[in-house]
């Protein structure tokens, strides 16, 4: 039998089968050696600089708290390569970045627009990643994109810090090792939130719940019942609510005929603006119900949203991440920045999103490499103070910070449009922790870190 | 029983805008025969010359407080509106108060002009083009008038509130003889549905009882007839396009206050509208408003919680279900004439 009746149609297959996959498999090892450089982790810098990605809405609804985000990114990026004031770095209570870049690399960055689309986001991520080099993606204005990307820097071996992302979720079922996020919860919207109630409105109180139908809005209406029943409330009927919806009038009508004598809308964005403009409308702050005065409620505030809202606000309360207003030094030094650069004061997602490139840098200098598994190892269980929320920490076992959490209130005589917002309490952190097994965190695995090579 | 009004009275102002807008539709199509998807611009743009009136109207005089600081620390800028110095504290904040149904003033010329330009400058090179060119450059050009929009205005909603006088809300209930609180209305809702009925029976008089519309009609029906009578048709269609974009503005200026502002919100109303120009007969006039407050009615139905109970999410799906079922039962729609959309 001569050589080449050697081929066989097992042969055959067998060839095609790992010619097919080499091809498939090229482009990715291809991507992964030049990138990585062989240095043992994903996008590793070889130049004089470091690319970090900026991955915000630039376009779609969240636009404007995109446009915020970018700003405090590009001004984090100024005070690390030494220019400007140097912001909240004067103050942070680690002293290991020296506005000379990252470990001695000038810091770059590209921007992606995630359209607050999962899909989008996850493209525009990954093109940062594989074409622009990107060794941190951070970014986002909505969970299930912060999820979706948080999972794909996960499979790259990037670390992901999130910005504004308020679903328990994102650091409880969803949690992932290369994931962190400084912003805070739900749960811990509820905690926060619900002895204040309590406090204003009694603990007799029927509560109906109108909440977005999706990851968000269950999470926050499962924390903010948890923790207004705990203290006493009743919940009278909880209704989901359309994502796309604009108009609430036909959610809102039947509200008073249930006997609540409280709504609290779990709305974000601009679903939050028309629900609580039509509720004002409706008139249900004028009525009055089970003999006290009808009130609302809204979990999440952010400034941004409240200007869309306007007159409407005026004495309703709800809890936020960080406020301009704040007197600490940290948050006085970072207005002063991007008030002095802009304008105008910062939102609460450009304060996330500023102090989450703060840390990463930081946790970079202080592991002395970009690898994302020193850096996750520098964050994890980190303590630090001067970032504008006080004495804080990221828990090593969900990679949330846990801090105090603002509760504030729609101010009734407003000196300008930025000033719209009061601080009724500052909540300390002991009050809005709970275990890494409560179970409205439970179901995820942090899996381990990942370094993409 | 209660519950069953309360959202009728709901579908009322949903459906007085569906009505509005697929009135205009309705009109540049059985006109000009163009389907033109930037018309939930128009209504966009309508809202924002509420906004851009209230932001006029709020031009201020600047003068630096002695006591109190910005959030920088620096003196804080008290604002005066010219208004205000022009005409007094009380007069010049009830001008600021009343700028929405005031932008119907700004917003007639406004819209109409813009109808023009849109009609001249870029639809009527595609009348003759396949309906996909036609949906193609309307959709095209409502995308580009939504991000200029939102470049100037930013994507956040803007509030534009009712004046004082129609805040809060009637009870329906106790006129009925129900419980208080059990059937409310917003004040401005109520007059938001009244001014749609006004605008809706204006365009149906000036169809019927006008030499203008009496032409408009007979063109509306055979084009070719009507030129052959040395009439020039083209021009009257033109002003059509015009008076469309202007009922598709007011309905948006008038809106402003149900739900503020953004640069999305024709995208919003767009698709279900033209759901309701094809319920209601493509080309048919009345069939546009019935089919506008009908669906409008159904949808607020939809979402009862004891509705929904039953069948989950059919608040998201009942409008293009009972189009569905119309369409099969009557596929020219409820009021459609032979002939239209059928060659």
């Amino acid at each position: 039998m001569s050589e080449r009746n050697d081929l066989t149609r097992r042969r055959v297959i067998k060839t095609g089968a790992a010619a097919a996959t080499a091809a498939a498999a090229t482009p990715y090892f291809f991507s992964r050696a030049s990138a990585g450089n062989h240095t043992g982790y994903l996008n590793a810098p070889t130049g004089s600089s470091v690319t970090l990605g900026f991955n915000v809405p630039q376009s779609g609804p969240y636009a404007d708290e995109g446009a915020d985000e970018l700003r405090a990114y590009e001004l984090a990026v100024e005070h690390l390569n030494g220019g400007g004031d140097g912001g909240m770095m004067g103050t942070f209570s680690s002293k290991a970045l020296k506005g000379n870049g990252i470990l001695g690399k000038k810091v770059e960055y590209v921007t992606g627009d995630t359209q607050t689309k999962s899909d989008a986001a996850r493209a525009s991520a990954r093109s940062m990643i594989e074409k622009d080099g990107a060794i941190m993606i951070t970014g986002g204005s909505s969970s299930g994109v912060a999820v979706a990307v948080q999972a794909l820097c996960q499979e790259a071996g990037i670390i992901f810090m999130a910005g504004l992302t308020h679903s328990n979720d994102t650091t409880g079922k969803d949690k992932k090792a290369n994931g962190f996020r400084h912003f805070f919860n739900s749960y811990m919207s509820g905690a926060a939130l619900a002895p204040v109630l309590a406090k204003n409105y009694g603990k007799d109180r029927k509560a109906y719940h109108l909440t977005a139908d999706y990851n968000w809005g269950y999470t926050t209406e499962e924390a903010v019942k948890a923790s207004t029943e705990a203290l006493g409330w009743e919940t009278v009927s909880a209704v989901k609510t359309p994502l796309t919806q604009t108009d609430f009038s036909s959610y809102i009508a039947p509200v008073l005929q249930s006997g609540a004598d409280t709504l609290v809308l779990n709305h974000y964005g601009g679903n939050m603006v028309n629900s609580l403009t039509n509720a004002v409308q409706f008139g249900l702050r004028d009525k009055q119900v089970n003999g006290k005065d009808f009130q609302i409620v809204v979990p999440l505030y952010s400034r941004l949203m409240a200007k869309g809202a306007g007159a409407n606000v005026k004495g309703i309360f709800g809890s936020t991440n960080w406020h301009w207003s704040l007197t600490d030094e940290g948050s006085k030094a970072f207005v002063k920045s991007f008030g002095t650069k802009y304008g105008f004061p910062p939102s609460q997602a450009a304060h996330t999103t500023y102090v989450q490139t703060l840390l990463w840098a930081d946790a970079a200098e202080r592991a002395g490499t970009f690898n994302p598994c020193g850096i996750a190892e520098a964050l994890e269980g980190y303590k630090f103070d001067g970032l504008g929320n006080g004495a804080t920490e990221y828990r090593a076992e969900d990679h949330q910070c846990f801090k105090d959490v603002l509760v504030v209130k729609g101010k009734d005589n407003p000196t300008s449009e930025f000033d719209l917002l009061e601080i009724v309490e500052i909540t300390p952190r002991a009050q809005v922790e709970y275990a890494v097994d409560h179970p409205m965190f439970a179901g995820g695995d942090l899996g381990s870190c990942n370094p993409g090579a | 029983m209660d519950a069953i009004l309360l959202q009728i009275l709901n579908g009322l102002d949903k459906g007085s805008a569906y009505a509005l807008i697929a009135l205009g539709l309705t009109l540049i199509f059985g006109t000009l025969g163009v389907v033109n998807f930037a018309h939930g611009a128009l209504f966009m743009l309508g809202a924002f010359c509420a906004v851009s009136l209230q932001k006029l109207l709020q031009l201020s005089t600047v003068t630096l407080s002695e006591t109190e600081k910005n959030f920088l620390g620096q003196p804080l800028e008290i604002k005066t509106p010219y208004v205000v110095n022009w005409f007094g504290e009380a007069t010049g904040q009830a001008i600021i108060d009343w700028s929405v149904p005031l932008a119907i003033i700004i917003a007639i010329p406004i819209m109409i002009a813009i109808g023009f330009i849109m009609e001249r400058g870029l639809i009527k090179h595609f009348y003759k083009r396949p309906h996909a060119d036609q949906i193609l450059v309307t959709f095209g050009l409502a995308i580009v008038i939504q991000e200029l929009v939102k470049h100037y205005y930013g994507a956040n909603p803007i509030p534009t509130p009712a004046p004082d006088a129609f805040k809060g809300s009637l009870d329906f209930g106790v006129m009925l003889g129900f419980d208080p609180n059990v059937i409310i209305y917003p004040y401005w809702r109520l007059v938001y549905f009244m001014f749609a009925a006004v605008i809706i029976a204006g365009v149906f008089a000036f169809l019927q009882f006008t030499t203008f519309g009496m032409v408009v009609r007979a063109g509306m029906t055979d084009r070719e007839t009507v030129g052959l009578l040395g009439i020039n048709i083209d021009k009257r269609f033109t002003i059509m396009f015009g008076i469309a974009a202007a009922v598709a503005g007011l309905a948006g200026v008038m809106y402003g206050p149900i739900n503020s502002p953004n640069y999305h919100m024709g995208m919003d109303f767009l698709v279900l509208s033209f759901v309701v120009v094809v319920v209601g007969g493509m080309g048919s006039l009345p069939g546009a408003v019935l089919a506008g407050f009908m669906l409008g009615i159904l949808e607020s139905f939809a979402s009862m919680n004891e509705i929904k109970s039953i069948f989950p999410g059919i608040d998201q799906i009942i409008i293009y279900l009972v189009a569905i079922i119309i369409l099969l039962v009557r596929p020219r729609g409820l009021m459609g004439r032979k002939g239209v959309m059928e060659d």
